[in-house]
């Protein structure tokens, strides 16, 4: 690091301080860079410090799921990581079809998977249902189980990560949002409240805001708000292991181990970005809790400790935008994930490493290119 | 008068009947605009008139004038109009003024043009080592079961800290033929000096003469220890002893029952979890909401009234009810006709700086260390925080990445001030800089099932459930 | 009034709180906590600890202190995480 006038010369700009950005900066100093993170609130306030935590590579897009599988191996030896089991237990996650017509569906889906050679992914008959999730309805005829997936803690994983950058000696910038964005010859300038970084590489991990970024760079693409909701239950005695998804009713749960349950499934709440707030849509976390009281006896009479909602970026083929600028050089696009980028956070930060040290990466991650959005608005600065 | 909302709309929903959200109910009521006054408790009165219609202590002179005075403004607000709803708990207010509350087992979401949020105010968190053991409680739970049930200590008992609340209850329990065997008085020396500035306005004040009389009453027949310095509560599964440290002395009681009180805060969990600004006041050690003087806050169209706006005393709170009712009056008829409250709100308020300064709690009583709990609900220590910010904790919300502190059913209540504090010491910033939990609704637990709006037991559900 | 206790009969007054009327008993009433199983009583009366939790008539983690008391009402005392349809 050098000074550049009053400007702070680093390798990398890292703007966002998600578990991508997180992960990206720890990676890039184990490649031996200098990378610096600025995230304008803390690192995990927003989606990747308050998501459902799940560690899933089940029902993936299979464009996505090269880079789910890298991670998927990061995540068993987190601790060898940073330093900390960031709350990972591996207990599978289950998808369960409600009748025979989902069943079939998800026959060929991993008969599909089989033939591009993923077999992470085993179609389950009712009794092996049963065993695994032995409170479930009589009616549901089988599903789907990725047995390698978990959950692990959202908040403790995220800290964990920015604090082993850190120590690694990433330059973290937090409460300050990073502004005037704009590329100079070779180097990308960013000011930081009163403080101004340079360097040749830039990756854009803002979240839900990375839009905005990509925009005034002359690289929009349609980047939706969403704020997926969650609710919490007191702690009920232990019924469940796997983490369950039911896809027709917008359901998943996971119960933890201190016996809360966690309740989940895409329904979405109001987002207001400016203001880092989200207002809830109670009718729909009711039906939720509707569909877990139907489906789940045992849940009858626990209580909702609470609810929230995390603001989170979503692209409109529910897939990421990930890898370099279709426009730019020294760019770097890490967001879009649309709802399941928890999991993908550990490998995304090692390929975005290897792309911008090495120039290249063996995890096939070409599906997820900016460049598939038809025509990105030229440049005018590059 | 207990059942589901009438209508879906309101032109004004009053959260809380104490004080406050009494007088307000019936004034919006009065002229006419659709008011729903909602209430988790089974009656009105708030906590200062708890049980007021239904106290089995009918005498005048134990609960004192203040009490009954009580009884006149909740049959105001009873006959007013405006419609009354007790046993109903609101868990969720936005910044639409959408509301979710739950009656009678269910659920309802209803729509205000105004909300004033009249929820009052709870006691400061005490943490002293041994504070979690059966046996001890608040003074004002100990209240709560004298206004309500009639009932009042007959075991040995130990009455410890300050503020003008502690000498009420016990002046009432000694009233009612109650027992204190010893009052632990922790009001720092220093502060005497500290709050002359404020005395005249005290002197002046309606507390001054009541205040002074019950001291008097209860120092006649307790023995009271004063300058108190360090407080502990111990036994095996229930509280066996008290010890304290006075003048340097340290001394153990036996006690099988601790009432504790260090003063009350605002109940701040409705209107946070709605987005109301709030900023720590540095006289009251507490968070307060930014209000205008009708108690209009930073989100258009909810009002904050009573303790719940900065601790003022159950008369303060019958006109900041009605300062904040008439600002929802004018709001929806501009050519109202209503009187500007302002100097007897003044007047109310009036002494309130000397008693804030006079009853500010220690740090040691407030800022814990070591092994004593913090958070009640997840069993976490002042020590376990320290380690936490040790490692990378840098405010309330971020702890959560390293401890489950706040994030049990009391949603902060009892360790919220105190985290706040003790991360603040430990990294040497602000109570304002370091910031609060970031609180969500439902602000009270609510079964699933009340969530769901189905009946308790699964005889509709049966057929497709496997039980 | 009469409530169950564990199934014991206990007196109780109109107008009372589920908490109230278990202190008055005489009972030995401590629940224990979810977390370590340490036993508590209620602390705040007020509906702000939650230490109170009870099961009252088979629905767990009700707020005791905020709970009026009604005829044959039955009251179970919480004993760490609750047991399945209690
Ligand atoms: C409720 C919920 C449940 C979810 N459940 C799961 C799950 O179970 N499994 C799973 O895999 N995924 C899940 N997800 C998705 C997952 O949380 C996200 O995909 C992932 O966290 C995205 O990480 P990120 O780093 O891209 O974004 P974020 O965590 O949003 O981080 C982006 C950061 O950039 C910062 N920023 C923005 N602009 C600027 C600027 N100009 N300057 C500085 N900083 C800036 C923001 O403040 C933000 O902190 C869930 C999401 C939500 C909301
Ligand atoms: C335990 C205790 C005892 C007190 N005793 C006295 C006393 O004896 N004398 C005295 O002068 N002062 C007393 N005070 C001080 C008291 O705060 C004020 O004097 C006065 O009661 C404040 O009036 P208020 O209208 O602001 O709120 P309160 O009187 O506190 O009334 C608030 C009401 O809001 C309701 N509420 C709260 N949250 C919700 C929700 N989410 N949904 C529905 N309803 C809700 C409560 O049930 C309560 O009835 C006491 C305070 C406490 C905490
Ligand atoms: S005793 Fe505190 S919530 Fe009931």
């Amino acid at each position: 690091m050098s000074q550049l006038r009053d400007w702070t010369l680093v390798d990398v700009i890292i703007i966002g301080g998600g578990i991508h950005g997180c992960s990206t900066a720890l990676h890039l100093c184990l490649a031996g860079l200098k990378p610096v993170l600025i995230e304008k609130d803390y690192a995990g306030r927003h989606a990747s410090g308050v998501n459902a935590g799940g560690v899933r590579q089940l029902a993936r897009d299979v464009a996505e799921i090269p880079l789910s599988i890298r991670s998927m191996g990061i995540w068993e030896n987190i601790a060898d990581l940073v330093d900390d089991d960031c709350g990972f237990e591996s207990h599978g996650q289950v998808l369960v079809a409600e009748n025979e017509a989902e069943l079939a569906d998800f026959r060929a889906r991993v008969a599909d998977l089989n033939a591009r050679g993923f077999t992470h992914e085993e179609l389950i008959d009712g009794a092996e249902l049963r065993r695994l999730v032995p409170a479930v309805a009589e009616s549901c005829p089988g599903g789907v189980v990725s047995r390698r997936d978990g959950a692990a803690q959202p908040a403790r994983t995220t800290a964990a990560f920015r604090r082993k950058a850190e120590q690694l000696g990433a330059i973290i910038h937090e409460g300050v949002p990073a502004t005037n964005i704009r590329k100079d010859g070779k180097l990308w300038r960013v000011d930081v409240g009163s403080e101004r970084y340079a360097a040749p590489a830039l990756v854009n991990a803002a979240g839900a805001w990375a839009g905005h970024i990509s925009a005034e760079l002359y690289e929009g693409v349609a980047v939706e708000t969403i704020a997926p909701m969650l609710m919490i239950t007191s702690p009920v005695p232990h019924f469940i292991d796997p983490v369950v998804i039911l896809r027709g009713r917008k359901l998943s749960f996971k119960q933890f181990k201190n016996g809360t349950v966690l309740i989940g499934g895409g329904h979405l709440a109001t987002p207001y970005k400016e203001l880092n707030e989200t207002v809830l849509d109670w009718r729909k976390l009711a039906e939720s809790a509707r569909t877990v009281f139907e489906l789940f006896a045992v849940m009858r009479s626990a209580t909702i400790v609470r609810a929230w909602a995390g603001i989170e970026a979503r692209m409109p083929d529910d897939i990421p935008v990930f890898g370099p600028s279709a426009v730019h050089e020294g760019l770097y696009h890490q967001f879009g994930f649309s709802a399941h980028g928890f999991q993908l956070g550990p490998g995304a930060g090692a390929v975005m490493a290897e792309l911008i040290a090495h120039g290249g990466t063996q995890t096939p991650i070409g599906g997820l290119n900016i460049s598939r959005f038809s025509k990105p608005t030229p440049s005018a600065t590059a | 008068m207990s059942a589901v909302p009438k209508h879906e709309n309101y032109d004004v929903v009053v959260i809380g009947a104490g004080p406050a959200g009494l007088a307000a109910a019936e004034m919006t009521a009065g002229f006419a605009l659709s008011t729903l006054l909602l209430d988790e408790n089974a009656g009105p009165g708030g906590q200062v008139w708890r049980a007021i219609n239904s106290t089995p202590v009918k005498s005048e002179a134990l609960l004192g004038s203040d009490y009954w005075s009580g009884a006149e403004i909740a049959k105001a607000a009873r006959d007013s109009g405006a419609e009354i709803i007790h046993r109903a708990t609101v868990w969720s207010l936005d910044r639409n003024l959408e509301i979710g509350v739950s009656v009678g087992g269910g659920s309802a979401f209803i729509k205000a043009k105004r909300v004033i949020i009249a929820t009052g105010a709870q006691e400061r968190p005490f943490p002293i080592p041994g504070w979690t053991l059966p046996g001890v409680m608040t003074a004002g739970a100990a209240q709560t079961m004298l206004k309500s049930s009639g009932l009042v200590p007959d075991c040995p008992t130990v009455l410890a800290g300050q503020g003008p609340l502690l000498w009420l209850l016990a002046a009432q329990i000694l009233r009612l033929g109650g027992r204190i065997d010893h009052i632990l008085d922790t009001t720092p020396r220093a502060n005497y000096i500290a709050a002359l500035p404020h005395a005249f306005a005290f002197f002046t004040s309606p507390y001054f003469g009541k205040g002074l009389a019950m001291m008097r009453e209860v120092r006649a027949k307790v023995r009271v220890t004063s300058g108190v310095t360090e407080l502990a509560a111990s036994g095996n599964g229930k509280l066996e002893s008290v010890t304290y440290v006075a003048g340097g002395k340290r001394e153990t009681l036996p006690a099988e029952l601790l009432l504790l009180h260090q003063g009350v805060v605002p109940n701040v969990n409705l209107a946070m979890a709605a987005g109301v600004e709030h900023r720590w006041n540095e006289l009251q050690l507490c968070w307060t909401p930014v209000l205008d003087a009708f108690g209009n806050s930073s989100i258009a169209g909810i009002a904050i009234a009573g303790d719940g706006a900065g601790i003022g005393g159950a008369q303060a709170a019958v006109w900041r009810g009605r300062a904040a009712a008439g600002s929802a009056i004018k709001a929806a008829r501009s050519n109202a006709k209503v009187s500007d409250v302002s100097p007897q709100l003044r007047r109310a308020e009036r002494g309130r700086a000397f008693l804030d300064v006079l009853f500010q709690p220690a740090k040691q009583f407030r800022i814990p260390q070591g092994d004593t709990i913090v958070c009640r609900c997840e069993e976490i220590t002042a020590k376990d925080v320290l380690d936490s910010v040790a490692i990378g904790a840098t405010g309330p919300n971020q702890l959560k990445a390293y401890r489950r502190t706040g994030m049990g059913p009391c949603q902060g209540r009892l360790c919220g001030l105190t985290v706040t504090e003790l991360m603040a010491e430990a990294r040497g910033k602000t109570p304002q800089e370091i910031g609060y939990y970031r609180l969500r609704a439902p602000v009270k637990p609510i079964m699933l099932s009340e969530l769901a709006s189905l009946p308790k037991n699964d005889e509709a559900t049966k057929a497709v459930v496997r039980g | 009034m009469t409530i169950h206790v564990e199934g014991h009969p206990i007196t109780a007054r109109e107008g009372d709180t589920v908490s109230a009327a278990l202190l008055a008993s005489g009972l030995d009433v401590r629940r224990a906590t979810a977390v370590s199983g340490a036993k508590r009583l209620p602390y705040c009366m007020m509906g702000v600890c939650f230490d109170c939790l009870v099961t009252i008539d088979g629905v767990g983690n009700r707020q005791g202190c905020l709970v009026p008391v009604a005829e044959g009402m039955q009251i179970d005392i919480q004993k760490g995480k609750r047991e399945i349809g209690k």
